[in-house]
């Protein structure tokens, strides 16, 4: 771990708000995308059943 | 093979589909090896201390910010001029990426301002205009929410893509323009000027390389989202019309 001195909590604040908000962004997209792919194929599966 | 054939959502669909998990992975291992790297391995600059480490988030989510309503921009173009469903789509799927974007680009401009100004925040233009910029994602993606028929959304957000973009100008240009307030001007330019010592500006550049493949990464997977979810409510209508 590097010595980061007096702005430790700056850069820690920077990097874990940054953390949070690139993870929960792909979360968002990821799942989104997995539960619209989903339901489409149930749909689909239907329709040609 | 013509760019426009894109517009065909299926020959969109087949082309993406592989290049989605490519562009993930490659910026998984470039936002991991450029942070690791500017974190660990590059020493503290003489004035700024340990905080020029914010540098490898702040400058890549803030070019990111302004270059995703730009992508957005020429995307609502496309969809104003020749009515492609598909470009109006990317744009949609483009906002939510672009408001966070902008947001780590506020908080921690924010956080590394605190101690090299002495203040959170200030009515800089450079500052004031990245939080018209947010504001504008907001009204952006809330305008898509509010309108039911997805034409009339598409052609209404992208007139407000239209005005916004003078912001996204003002975000990077603002500091030109006025030439007062806290901000510096740009760290990164085409010009001949070297703002950002070599030791800084490698690592940077991996971090930038890593926000531009995840912002494809997910423009093109929210994208694919779009065209399903739009298929999904056509088939859904046919079935209820079906079974009336």
């Amino acid at each position: 771990m590097p010595e980061l001195g007096k702005y430790a909590l700056e850069v820690t604040l920077a990097y874990g708000a940054s953390a949070v908000l690139l993870t929960g962004l792909v979360a968002i997209v990821v799942g989104r995308a997995a539960r619209v792919r989903r339901a489409l194929e149930r749909v689909e599966g239907r329709r040609d059943g | 093979m013509s760019l426009w054939s894109y517009a065909n959502p299926v020959r969109f669909m087949g082309a993406t589909r592989p290049l989605v998990p490519v562009l993930g992975a490659v910026a998984a291992v470039c936002i991991l090896v450029g942070l690791a790297w500017g974190f660990f391995f590059t020493p503290d600059d003489y004035r700024q201390g340990s905080t020029v480490k914010i540098i490898y988030l702040h400058v890549p989510s803030a070019l990111m910010a302004i270059n995703a309503w730009f992508m957005m921009l020429v995307a609502s173009l496309v969809w104003l001029i020749r009515r492609h469903h598909v470009s109006a789509l990317a744009a949609r799927a483009a906002a939510p990426v672009g408001v966070t974007m902008t947001l780590i680009a506020l908080v921690t401009g924010a956080v590394w301002g605190s101690p090299m100004w002495g203040t959170w925040w200030a009515w800089d233009p450079r500052l004031t205009s990245f939080l018209i910029l947010f504001l504008f994602y907001l009204g952006y993606i809330a305008l898509w929410q509010a309108v039911e028929d997805p034409d009339a959304a598409a052609d209404l957000t992208s007139v407000l893509c239209l005005v916004g973009s003078v912001f996204a100008v003002l975000s990077r240009y603002a500091v030109n323009f006025w030439n007062q307030g806290l901000h510096q001007g740009a760290s990164l330019s085409l010009d001949a000027e070297k703002n950002v010592a070599d030791v800084f500006y490698y690592p940077l550049l991996v971090c930038i390389a890593g926000f531009v493949a995840l912002f494809a990464a997910l423009v093109l997977l929210g994208t694919r989202t779009e065209i399903r979810a739009r298929r999904l409510h056509v088939l859904r209508l046919r079935e209820r019309m079906a079974d009336a």
